[in-house]
């Protein structure tokens, strides 16, 4: 049922934010082409390890796509070849006998790289910190009925909250720009009636926040939208943009 | 030792409300004089931590991920159970009671489970005031749909994903209180010790898994919301890094285990196709509603499903269960596929697994309709199994998904370990022994939001004058911190030549076929012998590669999979005590003349837990009696 395939990996390799860090090949061979990408890394650890090596730091917790946290670049491609989909769910199937394949982590300056592909993505917690919610405290919440929303704007706040918080977006626009990310959870909450009494604020503090993160602005070159395995569209930049400008003209909150 | 439920008196339907009027409160200006630790920032974990720090507590929430968004409560995708009725079609938390308590077969409290029950709705306005979005109808309302065999639509949903909706809210209000600073984050941080005064529980020691630093925390309570112990099995449906080490570390320190061998096994889920193989993924339930599980009639037979005659398919659920067909509960579902594997009809690279085949549906409803029901799940399996279901049945298995045993609590959450708490599926408090779709959502929430809230006050009230008392600097922090480092240094000290993943899935194997869905005496008998040892084998021949202070998944693996050797034993030895069929498991032993599961309710009626008495030695069996005023215990039959 299975084939096998022989591989070259050139991974990358960094100890740690201050090491200049380089690529390192390993020949891969009889790799079972039913294997996921990160079972292939998983198979390549398991021998380093056994030879006593230092294995390859890679991120992963959910492996069925859903938690957000793998992500490298294969090749040049956030989480490889296939459209709207996680590293974790990419198959060796899907590369030939004999390929190389480069593996590296996100780059972008908002993302220091803590071990080989592993990088640390806290800054994106934080813009949500700065407002990425409505204040609701536990207890106290009208019936859930009790404000209607309709179908459409349900299920576009939807589209939009579908965001994994991966990355991809930011490794793969050439500003490193965290603009479809913040765009998502600011349009999911401007899009529903709850979110509405804090959209002025929510939308300015996030922006400063995604600013002083370190992230670059979007110049609409839509490559996130590319990527995302989410497939979270640019017309929530937009949204957001729209946001921003209503804050910054009519709201006192700037 | 005797085993207080502190449930309070009166009618089951009053007892909630009756608790809150009566139960001490703590005054807001002295609320912020208490340091509350929260370990795991799941459903249960977030939900608390937020509002805990809304309501003034100092919180310090521990996650083990990269962000506190990425727990495993974000894999649910059917849906959260809740009594509103909003379809008007009979439902109500009476029945939502009696589904659960039924469902887990008469093995968990009542009133645990009625307030269950009882706060469900409330979670549902929670989560539409965080602006959660729940699918909804044309008219703006909300939309239910009826979930695991319920006879009323009580599941709310957000497409497949309402795990993850549900989880980004809490983790919303999380990161609120973050921002206020009434919570500390601590990513990236593992529990390595419950840290004890004078018997109380009063901080814990985390490994900084980024530079394998050891952190002493302290606090004057401690609430574990670490999820359960499903990674046993090695193959499961849980997240890489789920793991049961926070309940081990407890359980050392005196905190009962409650109904170990109590875990549920999902029957539908993505095959094992090799050595490899990392994790099991699960398919929706739902498949069944449409698809014909079967096998071929002859054992060993490797033609392609397509090739085999439809007389010689053995539609084997059909056959023995006519009333109810491909459509039989969980557990009937998953022993019967292992059953029909073992004895050697099983198909697949491994010969375990059986088809699910749509072929009727197709025929019957046409390729659109099954396309509309089922799309995004046949993309999935296509893209795993590189299969067409379209064209082939597709392979199902059983996996480890759940686990209802956890640590022993009280009503109020509170473990044997005064100052312990214990929330959603790290606890064994609501679930029995089988928990019904759609409802482990809904107990992360209802612990985290709105009963530990009610229910951690009066400890404290009671601990008031020690209030911030012990700090990071007792000497009890600095023994805790050398008996952990001493632990790691001697598993690193081991330099054998296994690496813990190929003794992990061994262990799995020896768990899967022995302490899963079916089992008997000498089977579980064997099953210890084989888990003893493992145990041996792993303190005398792993290998773990690597250093300590560093980024080092290897460490982390073979310090979780000690724990998992320990506890798999008490796992199998509860097994081996409970000579009962019930909830998900058959005790081949415990069958009715027709082969039926058969529960022994004048004799097993009572939650096990289990005391810890040493390295190697066997742990020690306590009881609580599990009284029932409200319901009357029925057997279940699905002939």
């Amino acid at each position: 049922m299975s084939d096998t395939i022989n591989i070259t990996l050139k991974v990358w390799r960094q100890k740690g934010a201050d090491d200049k860090g380089h690529f390192e090949t390993i020949p891969v061979k009889d790799v079972e082409t039913h294997m996921s990408f990160l079972e292939m890394l998983d198979t390549v650890n398991e021998q380093l390890a056994l030879e006593g090596k230092d294995i390859i730091a890679f991120d992963n917790d959910c492996r069925e796509g859903i938690c957000g946290m793998c992500g490298c670049l294969v090749n040049g491609i956030a989480h490889g070849p296939l459209k709207a989909m996680t590293l974790c769910q990419l198959h060796m199937r899907k590369f030939s006998d004999g390929d190389t394949i480069a593996v590296e982590p996100w780059r972008a300056k908002a993302f220091k790289v803590v071990k080989d592909l592993v990088v640390d993505r806290s800054p994106l917690d934080k813009i949500i910190q700065a407002g990425g919610y409505i204040s609701a405290n536990t207890g106290g919440a009208p019936d859930a009925n009790s404000l209607p929303i309709p179908m459409e704007v349900a299920e576009k706040a939807m589209d939009a909250a579908a965001c994994i918080g991966c990355g991809a977006c930011v490794a793969a626009c050439p500003n490193a720009s965290a603009m479809l990310f913040t765009s998502a959870k600011v349009s999911q909450l401007a899009l529903l009636p709850q979110g509405r009494p804090e959209a002025a604020k929510r939308a300015i503090n996030m922006i400063r926040t995604h600013d002083a993160c370190g992230f670059g602005n979007c110049t609409n070159e839509r490559e996130c939208e590319a990527v995302c395995p989410k497939e979270i569209k640019i017309t929530n930049i937009a949204r957001l943009n729209r946001e921003f400008i209503k804050a910054s003209i009519g709201s006192d909150v700037m | 030792m005797q085993l207080e439920s502190k449930v309070p008196s009166g009618p089951l339907t009053e007892k909630w409300s009756k608790y809150r009027g009566e139960q001490k409160l703590v005054n807001p200006a002295n609320k912020r004089k208490f340091t509350l630790i929260c370990v795991g920032s799941g459903l249960a974990g977030a939900a608390a931590s937020a509002s805990l720090g809304e309501l003034g507590y100092n919180v310090k929430c521990f996650c083990i991920q990269d962000s506190p968004r990425r727990a495993h409560s974000i894999a649910a995708q059917g849906g959260i159970n809740a009594a509103k009725n909003y379809p008007n079609d009979g439902d109500s938390i009476w029945r939502l009671f009696y589904d659960t308590i039924k469902g887990g077969d008469f093995r968990s409290r009542e009133a645990d489970s009625y307030r269950l029950a009882e706060v469900s709705a409330a979670i549902i306005d929670q989560g539409v005031a965080q602006g959660i979005p729940f699918a909804r109808d044309y008219g703006g309302l909300l939309a239910n749909r009826s979930f695991g065999g319920a006879q009323v639509s009580r599941t709310f949903y957000a497409r497949g994903q309402t795990g993850q909706q549900l989880l980004l809210g809490a983790y919303s209000s999380l990161s609120r209180q973050i921002a206020t600073g009434k919570v500390q984050m601590y990513n990236r941080r593992e529990m390595m010790e419950l840290v004890m005064v004078n018997g109380k529980a009063k901080g814990i020691i985390v490994r900084n898994l980024i530079t394998g630093e050891y952190e002493s925390h302290a606090g004057d309570a401690v609430l574990l919301c670490t999820g359960g112990y499903g990674n046993v099995f090695y193959l499961s449906t849980n997240a890489e890094s789920c793991n049961c080490g926070a309940a081990v570390k407890a359980w050392r320190k005196g905190a009962l285990f409650a109904n170990p061998c109590f875990t549920q096994i999902h029957p539908t889920c993505i095959p094992n196709s090799g050595d490899y193989q990392s994790k099991l993924t699960l398919m929706s339930e739902s498949l069944r509603n449409d698809g014909r599980v079967w096998v071929p009639r002859k054992k060993g037979d490797k033609r392609a499903p397509n090739e085999i005659p439809e007389s010689e398919r053995w539609y084997y659920l059909e056959e023995k269960y006519p009333s109810f067909g491909n459509l039989v509960p969980r557990d009937v579902a998953s022993r019967n596929a292992k059953q029909v594997c073992d004895a050697g009809h099983g198909v697949g690279p491994t010969g375990y697994a059986v088809y699910l085949d749509f072929a009727d549906a197709i025929k019957r409803d046409g390729r659109d309709v099954v396309e509309r029901k089922y799309g995004n799940l046949f993309d999935m399996y296509l893209n795993i199994v590189d299969d067409n279901p379209y064209e082939t049945p597709m392979m199902m298995y059983p996996a480890s998904h759940y686990t209802m045993g956890g640590l022993w609590v009280d009503y109020e959450l509170q473990s044997n370990i005064p100052g312990l708490f214990v929330l959603g599926e790290a606890n064994f408090s609501v679930h029995g022994a089988n928990r019904l779709g759609a409802s482990a959502l809904m107990q992360g929430l209802a612990d985290g939001y709105f009963v530990i809230p009610y229910t951690v006050a009066p400890y404290l009230a009671s601990i008031y004058g020690e209030a911030g008392q012990v700090k990071e600097d007792n000497p009890a922090f600095k023994e805790a911190t050398q008996q952990v480092d001493d632990g790691f240094k001697k598993l690193m000290s081991i330099n054998g030549n296994r690496t813990p993943d190929s003794i992990h899935r061994e262990l799995g194997k020896v768990m899967v076929d022995k302490v899963g869905m079916a089992r008997n005496e000498a089977g579980l008998k064997e099953a210890i012998d084989k888990i003893r040892a493992l145990r041996d084998e792993f303190w005398k021949n792993l290998k773990v590669p690597g250093i300590l202070d560093d980024f080092n998944k290897n460490v982390e693996k073979a310090h979780r999979l000690a724990d998992y050797l320990e506890l798999a034993e008490c796992m199998a030895l509860d097994a081996l005590t409970r000579q009962e069929s019930c909830g998900c498991h058959l005790r081949e032993e415990s069958q009715s003349p027709e082969g039926e599961a058969l529960r022994k309710d004048d004799q097993f009626a009572h939650v096990s837990a289990w005391e810890y008495t040493g390295f190697n030695k066997e742990p020690k069996l306590h009881k609580e009696p599990l009284v029932f005023e409200n319901v009357e215990l029925t057997q279940r039959s699905y002939k």
